[in-house]
């Protein structure tokens, strides 16, 4: 197969917005814990910042790093699982945001990758981002998320 | 002229057709595959395929990328999310959630 030895995904929504407004989305953490289930990110955004995300009650879910920040196109993480031993053990996973301005929308692609064949921790969040993507359009479209 | 903004038209359109639910099912089992490789084993011509993989496109259930000189097709599971929640959500996703968390405490294991 061409991508044998590596695990990605990719996900594709077009929410009518504009780029600096889904970008906030992205980058804000009071704007980020409404649509991802309560998780907090800590991250001071800047390229080689640390980046964390945080379960509802502090303790840290995921970690990494700010790979690229080019707002409000363009946003890399490294990201490793921190709080199961099997996850963590894969290593860190890279995650791409890119921003399309479309005529009254912007197409958003998120890419979550891994340099390994068949990464469980890729296949674990390949669940979870549909559900926040989803709930990300619905708060940027109608200012109500989907689920929560 | 299409809009931009996939419709939910194109969604539907692309699910009703047993040949595209095949080629999302291989897509589910082996992510990012080349038009080449999804016609293997496949009783259609590589025009057909190409055509398939284009409707499902327009309904935002494939995304492609490019990799050195090849294109690579994901499968896009977010419109089918979209759909889940517009009828499910209000009603059962509550439910369902409990009963996810219900065994997610009696199994011991915090956020899965």
């Amino acid at each position: 197969m061409s991508n044998a030895a590596s695990s990605r995904f990719v996900y594709v929504t077009f929410i009518r917005t504009t780029p600096e407004q889904l970008w906030t989305a992205l980058t804000s953490a009071d704007f980020i814990v409404k649509y991802w289930f309560g998780m907090h990110v800590q991250s001071v955004w800047a390229p080689g910042a640390s980046w964390q995300l945080l379960f509802p009650d502090g303790r840290i879910a995921d970690s990494g790093e700010v790979v690229e920040f080019d707002p409000p196109k363009r946003l890399v993480l490294k990201w490793r699982n921190e709080w199961k031993a099997e996850f963590k053990a894969e290593g860190f996973s890279r995650c791409t945001f890119e921003l399309e301005p479309m005529e009254g929308a912007v197409k958003l692609s998120v890419i979550h990758a891994m340099d390994r064949a068949e990464s469980k921790f890729i296949e674990a969040v390949s669940g979870g981002w549909p559900r926040i993507l989803s709930n990300l359009k619905s708060l940027l479209e109608t200012g109500e998320i989907a689920l929560k | 002229m299409h809009n931009i903004i996939v419709q939910d038209d194109d969604v539907f359109r692309a699910l009703a057709d047993a040949s595209r639910r095949e080629l999302l099912d291989r897509l589910h089992k082996t992510n990012g595959q080349t038009l080449n490789e999804l016609c293997e084993g496949l009783g259609m011509t590589r025009q057909a395929v190409a055509k398939h993989l284009g409707i499902l496109q327009r309904g935002n259930l494939v995304a492609t990328r490019r990799q050195g000189r090849s294109k690579l097709h994901y499968i896009n599971p977010v419109p089918i999310n979209e759909i889940a929640e517009r009828w499910i959500g209000k009603f059962e996703q509550p439910r369902l959630r409990a009963l996810a968390e219900l065994k997610r405490m009696l199994e011991g294991e915090d956020y899965e």
